[in-house]
């Protein structure tokens, strides 16, 4: 398993007395879309927190390029944490509701000192370029672009990090019927060209079906099947 | 929009030229349908497409700020809680959390009949029990914090059908929950709705509701009507390119592991209109007068279809709407 990109194996995540994940175990390629599916609550964005290292977890491990992550000091995280991205379900509560598309954009480049004053306005417009918004986007703020619309910024966001994984935690599951199959699209081509890996959250069986190489279960904290 | 030659005492609400705005900017821009005895007739949209303001305008909830003219009739708001009632799509706000689930519906049942305490409470125990509350007695004594969020869905449908109205409005009864639990609330709604004998009225973006839940479906788009008629004839071969594009645009009937066809663009920001038809910018097949005339709803092929290109849209459709590739 030493070409895995992410390794997770008897994952256990709680809080407080309630046990939300309980000894799950899983595998993921590069290039690769693995899905969690399952009801609510069944623990399948507490796997999510997990290997984004936002929830720190109780037992078993979290390997990221072979790297161990749980026994990680955050300043040890740090340099990795740019490799591992989130996409989350709701696009206007993850990204900032007074700053601008560009800036918001900007904000990872800068804090990991990768932001030069000469290409870099150029590379944000070429971020949203690339997911498939004109540049002029980032002047506005979230509140005014659309759900697909600021779901591909937030995407754009993720990207400027250059991370080899993203956990998509529903990233559809808020967006119109009409702009979720283009948002869809585009993570599929992001894929094909990047080579990224992806955990796919999302409990909505047809869209698993269509988007992911694989799926595993989930209920109660357990993976049933996969 | 619905055909002249209906006599009216079919219908047991018709809704004529509804229009509903804010500020000046219309949301909904010219809305008519009827909705009939004992169907299903589901009311599909994406957000802004004016469906829960039209479910509002039915029940007289609209916001206090919002400019309305056409006609509703009959007026069914004033009895609303014995010919008409909401289920609504948060289940917990609707529900008082600081008086038992019970005494809640028995304050339904006493507010349009005038029963002793007692029989109202047997009712309301009645009522939970149909709707499948487990030990309904001691479910009626419960408060909504302590039911499941599946159980409050139970609850609320109890409310909205106790008193046997004449129809029932339901506002995204499923939006919030996931598939099986889906499945489960419009099984017991249809249950309810048949036997206390009333219309449902169901709003939803969600394409697989209306499958086998509705007789009739009004599908909307910018707050206008862009096809309407029976379910499943409209589910299987779409005539009007938006609805086309929509079913084509679901996982469920795309080929795995190709890109799924979708519609480009978003739908416009209301107060935004262009002349013509508010789909165009985003229709494949637009031409000449689409960029110029709004279209009427029109009789077409055994419903009505808002379209002025419907005889050009080839069926199955979804080769239309699959997008190039983006160079990486």
């Amino acid at each position: 398993m030493s070409e895995a990109l992410l390794d997770v194996r008897d994952l256990v995540v709680r809080y407080g007395p309630v046990t939300a994940v309980d000894g799950v175990s899983f595998s993921l390629a590069a290039g690769e879309t693995l899905a969690l599916n399952g009801p609510s609550g069944c623990g399948k964005s507490s796997t999510a927190l997990a290997v984004l290292q936002l929830r720190r977890p109780a037992g078993g491990e979290v390997r990221f390029e072979g790297r161990e992550l749980t026994s990680l000091t955050e300043r040890e995280l740090r340099p990795l944490r740019p490799r591992i991205q989130p996409v989350f379900q709701d696009p206007y509560g993850s990204l900032s509701p007074r700053h601008r598309i560009r800036d918001a954009i900007a904000e990872p480049l800068k804090v990991q000192g990768r932001w030069h004053p000469t290409d870099g306005p150029a590379r944000v417009a070429g971020l949203l370029d690339r997911v498939g918004l004109d540049p002029a986007y980032g002047d506005r703020r979230p509140h005014e672009l659309s759900g697909g619309q600021c779901q591909r910024a937030g995407i754009a966001r993720a990207l400027a990090c250059e991370p080899r994984l993203l956990v998509l935690d529903e990233p559809v599951s808020s967006l119109d019927p009409s702009v979720r199959a283009g948002v869809l699209n585009l993570l599929a081509d992001l894929q094909d060209d990047l080579g990224l890996g992806y955990l796919f959250i999302c409990h909505d069986r047809a869209v698993v079906r269509h988007f992911a190489d694989r799926a595993i279960e989930m209920r109660d904290g357990r993976v049933t099947s996969g | 929009m619905e055909s002249e030659a209906q006599p009216p005492s079919e219908a047991l609400l018709s809704v004529r030229d509804l229009r509903i705005a804010f500020d000046g900017v219309e949301a909904v821009r010219g809305l008519s349908f009827d909705v009939r005895p004992r169907e299903v007739l589901a009311i599909v949209g994406e957000s802004g497409a004016g469906k829960s303001l039209t479910a509002r305008a039915l029940l007289g909830m609209l916001p206090r700020d919002a400019t309305t003219s056409g006609t509703i009739s009959p007026d069914l708001s004033a009895a609303r809680g014995r010919r008409i009632s909401l289920v609504p799509q948060d289940a917990l706000s609707a529900l008082s959390p600081v008086h038992p689930v019970g005494d809640q519906l028995a304050a339904a049942v006493r507010s349009v009949a005038r029963v002793s305490r007692a029989k109202a409470r047997a009712r309301a125990v009645a009522a939970l029990e149909r709707v499948g509350i487990p030990d309904a007695a001691r479910g009626a004594r419960a408060y909504p914090h302590e039911y499941s969020g599946g159980m409050r869905q139970r609850a609320v449908i109890a409310m909205a059908t106790v008193n046997a109205p004449e129809v029932v409005v339901a506002d995204e009864p499923t939006t919030a929950l996931d598939g099986e639990r889906r499945d489960q609330v419009l099984r017991l709604l249809a249950e309810r709705r048949e036997a206390v004998g009333a219309a449902l009225v169901l709003v939803t973006h969600d394409m697989d509701a209306v499958r086998g839940h509705a007789d009739r479906v009004l599908v909307l788009y910018a707050g206008r009507p862009t096809e309407l008629g029976p379910a499943d004839e409209v589910l299987d071969h779409p005539r009007a390119p938006y609805t086309a594009g929509l079913l084509a645009s679901l996982p469920r009937s795309a080929t795995p592991g190709r890109r799924l066809p979708a519609l480009r663009g978003t739908p416009p920001a209301p107060g935004t209109p262009a002349p013509g038809c508010a789909f165009a910018p985003r229709c494949p097949i637009a031409a000449g007068p689409c960029h110029t005339t709004e279209p009427e709803p029109r009789q077409a092929a055994g419903r009505l279809v808002a379209c002025h290109r419907w005889e050009e849209l080839p069926h199955p459709a979804a080769d239309l709407f699959l997008q190039e590739r983006r160079p990486a």
